[in-house]
């Protein structure tokens, strides 16, 4: 009985010292989220977890600002010659990688030839397959020769997957484990899936850092990360499920933040399946779904609904969209127009927690199409089984959660382009989209741009090879002493660079 | 004595092999690989050049029986092969996850047995009384409740009554802080060791029980043993067979990690280590720690016939040929 005293005893000691919170830790700001990087190789990295850690480390040419503009970064400022046929981009001068070494348009030319060669395996290279040859005039001027005109090439920039890595680790092979670039802070420590710990880079370009450093905790379940922001242990947290951010609504002692996603969830439908070939089977499914409804079922109506492009610049207003109100009587005439009036078995795929909502938001669609007799099956599996199968097309109809693109080109010819490397995922083509998509590449003028993809958006809506249903929230949460962060629609953290502390 | 425990040791090593075949092709034969783990659906944007490039920095190139031999070969000689994920040999990495869950296992087995060993001696010693009631109340609590609630619970009332949270995904090891360490671990064992105490509390009351039937009970008693000598001396240590049984499974089982309980706690142990090496298909991390789950188990469960003998000297494994 004695040593269960002293048992207790120790315990309550440990826990009145042993508690520390985020207030004592200094100018370090402690942020928290649930998924870590997978690797440092920014050319090669695609998970969203990912670029959170390395666009902190590592710059691009350009980058996006909170409306999606193209800003400078690297690159100061840039031209396109009026063919499209050339960029030429002018270089910050004084910048130094975080070894010291100084960044000139040698680097930039060599980070896009390993991004361009095929053995270094970086996914965003079929963005860049246009430069055919790049010129160096001076050691701050970089030009891009292009094969074809480029329009999008500019916005494709803006990514970490384009960063400007340090010629000399690329020579010696160590891109994937220096990382050394540019940016406003400088890994100083990761053990994956613990924590990582970044120091202020005071060579910056930029304005800031304010703080001394970051220090990334890696917290996998998203409702302890709430319990440490409500405990006061972490300074700023990343969320991913609306049903958790949400929770933090009402809190008086947490600032959450809200921004629009460019992210869309969509249902997926393949055209080459039968009954779905028939446009009036498609047609039908569109208009019997109440994509609000979607979206205030799975994610407690956070978010909205959307066509198909989700960047402010290019969306058109949904109701100027066919079958965005839900219209049961045409649905059913479409399905009998189809002589599928007694419906059919559409099997939907679905991972599961990815999106944390793909379950509900299959279920409110099952619920709703079985007012025109479609049994929905919904088959969930695990993220990686689901993507295996996802690429190799095999199935009829899939849930899913897709990235958005500043640039509509570059967002969607991957899908929409008969010879796009995802066409066979996305299972329908036809030479309206082809034109489109080829027009909206080469064309400067903004205004005629924005008319070739509201036909765009108008053309997808009305084949409805896809139902398109909304973009959510990116959610972060900080406690109310954290200043300074600007919440993005990609949901870039870049902004921590100008993040004050006044605890 | 000594010819026992080499017997087997042998008798290990088919297990292990079967162990390794098992789980080298089970990883395989899931859908999706290391490629599909790290790019997802941009997988789709890579030319076949890009692919054959990453399948060979990965390693899975080769035909699998060939990757088979090249792993177990390298395994014999004690190299577990390189974690794609940590860039470091998996050994390396299954250390230094290993003490969290040694640590937690431990603490939890301790936790569960202050709890439920009282509890059901007392329980079999007041047979139907209150206690026996109460008590088994609270093994159906523990036995009903799931951890993830449990624990889920205890940082709910934590963070938002007493506004502390002692691990924050800032957790240290106990050479480092023994006390923030004890701190952070308590919770987490706890939530562990309330559900099997529930466990040893029934497998403790109900051997107990049958014990205390026994006739040398009776004999205990009459020759005018105090009731506590006949409880602690006679009837205890007969009960504790199946006990200990109980306890190696479960021993077994808790340092192959807990996955809910280190995600929930943010404790880096094996349990997460294994679920995000499986979800990210590190291949070589996978199947380092299952064999080393594997070669666990074995020796807890050697370890548990070993102390059979040491309660009941009637169990001797010296003249078993």
């Amino acid at each position: 009985m004695r040593k269960i005293l002293l048992a207790c005893l120790i315990a309550i000691l440990a826990l009145t010292f042993g508690t520390v919170s985020a207030q004592e830790a200094g100018n370090v700001l402690i942020m928290a989220r649930a998924a870590d990087a997978t690797g440092l190789d920014p050319h090669t990295q695609t998970a969203f977890a990912s670029f959170r850690l390395l666009e902190l480390i590592y710059e691009p040419l350009v980058n996006l600002d909170a409306d999606l503009n193209v800003v400078p970064a690297l690159a100061e400022s840039w031209e396109f010659s009026d063919d499209a046929m050339t960029v030429t981009l002018h270089l910050r001068e004084g910048v130094t990688f975080h070894n010291g070494a100084e960044f000139t348009a040698e680097d930039v030319v060599a980070s896009f030839e390993r991004i361009l060669d095929e053995a270094t395996a970086a996914a965003a290279r079929a963005n860049y397959l246009s430069i055919e040859t790049m010129d160096t005039p001076d050691d701050y001027t970089v030009v891009f020769n292009l094969s074809a005109p480029d329009v999008p090439l500019l916005a494709a920039l803006a990514t970490t997957n384009a960063a400007i890595v340090d010629s000399a680790d690329i020579e010696s092979g160590d891109v994937a484990t220096v990382a050394n670039g540019t940016g406003p802070f400088k890994l100083d420590n990761w053990t994956p899936d613990q924590t990582t710990m970044l120091t202020a880079n005071a060579d910056w370009w930029g304005d800031g850092p304010f703080v001394d450093g970051i220090e990334v905790r890696i917290i996998p379940d998203e409702t302890s990360i709430l319990a440490a922001l409500r405990a006061g242990t972490i300074d700023f947290a990343l969320l991913n499920d609306p049903l958790v951010a949400t929770l933090l609504i009402d809190d008086p002692t947490v600032v959450l933040n809200r921004t629009e996603a460019i992210n869309y969830h969509v249902l997926q439908l393949r055209s080459v399946v039968a009954p779905l070939d028939q446009l009036e089977v498609r047609q039908a499914i569109s208009c019997a779904i109440d994509r609000q409804e979607v979206l205030d079922t799975a994610s407690l109506g956070e978010g909205t609904v959307t066509g198909p492009l989700t960047m402010a610049a290019f969306a058109l207003p949904v109701d100027e969209l066919e079958c965005y109100t839900k219209d049961l009587d045409r649905a059913r005439e479409l399905m009998a127009e189809a002589g599928m009036e007694d419906g059919f078995t559409l099997n939907v795929i679905a991972a599961t927690g990815e999106p944390p909502t793909a379950v509900s938001e299959a279920q409110s669609i099952q619920a709703q199409l079985a007012e025109i007799n479609i049994t929905v099956e919904i088959e969930t599996m695990e993220l990686n089984v689901y993507v295996d199968r996802w690429l190799a097309g095999d199935f009829d109809a899939a849930i899913a959660l897709n990235g958005g693109r500043p640039d509509p080109y570059t967002m969607y010819a991957r899908y929409w382009q008969s010879t796009g490397n995802l066409n066979v995922v996305a299972g329908y083509s036809d030479a309206t989209l082809d034109q489109l998509m080829s027009q909206g590449r080469e064309e400067t003028d903004p205004e005629a741009r924005y008319e070739i993809f509201a036909e765009f958006q108008r053309h997808l809506a009305e084949q409805a090879p896809w139902v398109w249903l909304y973009v959510g929230y990116n959610y972060s949460a900080q406690q109310p002493y954290v200043t300074g962060f600007v919440p993005t629609p990609t949901s870039s953290l870049l902004s921590l660079a100008q993040v004050t502390l006044d605890r | 004595m000594l010819r026992y425990l080499l017997q087997r040791a042998i008798a290990f090593i088919p297990t292990l092999i079967g162990v390794s075949i098992l789980i080298f092709g089970a990883i395989r034969a899931v859908p999706g690989d290391a490629i599909t783990a790290m790019l997802g659906t941009e997988a789709g944007m890579l030319t076949e050049t890009q692919r054959a490039s990453l399948e060979a920095y990965f390693g899975i190139d080769k035909p699998p029986v060939e990757q088979y031999f090249n792993w177990i070969g390298g395994v014999v000689r004690g190299d577990l092969g390189l974690s794609m994920r940590f860039g470091q040999p998996v050994l390396d990495v299954i250390l230094s996850r290993y003490p969290v869950t040694l640590q937690l296992a431990f603490m939890a087995m301790v936790i569960a047995l202050v709890i439920g060993i009282p509890l059901g001696i007392l329980s079999a010693v007041r047979h139907n009384s209150i206690f026996d009631l109460l008590g088994r109340l609270l093994a159906l609590l523990g036995l009903a409740m799931p951890t993830f609630l449990l624990g889920t619970l205890i940082i709910f009332v934590l963070s938002v009554y007493f506004r502390i949270l002692p691990n924050s995904g800032d957790f240290v090891s106990f050479a480092e802080d023994p006390l923030r360490n004890l701190s952070q671990m308590i919770f987490p064992a706890f939530t562990l060791g309330f559900a099997f105490s529930a466990a040893v509390m029934r497998t403790t009351r109900s051997a107990m029980l049958e014990v205390m039937g026994q006739d040398y009970i009776q004999t205990a008693r009459s020759k005018g043993l105090l009731e506590r000598m006949v409880i602690r001396r006679h009837a205890l240590r007969n009960a504790l067979i199946p006990l200990v049984t109980i306890i190696g499974v479960e021993m077994g089982y808790l340092l192959g990690g807990t996955v809910i309980i280190e995600e929930i706690f943010s404790l880096p142990g094996i349990g997460r280590l294994v679920f995000n090496a499986i979800s990210q298909r590190d291949y070589a991390l996978v199947q380092g720690i299952a064999l080393f789950v594997a070669f666990n188990f074995v020796l807890i469960n050697l370890l548990a016939d070993l102390v059979y003998s040491a309660i009941d000297p009637r169990i001797s494994y010296a003249n078993k040929a």
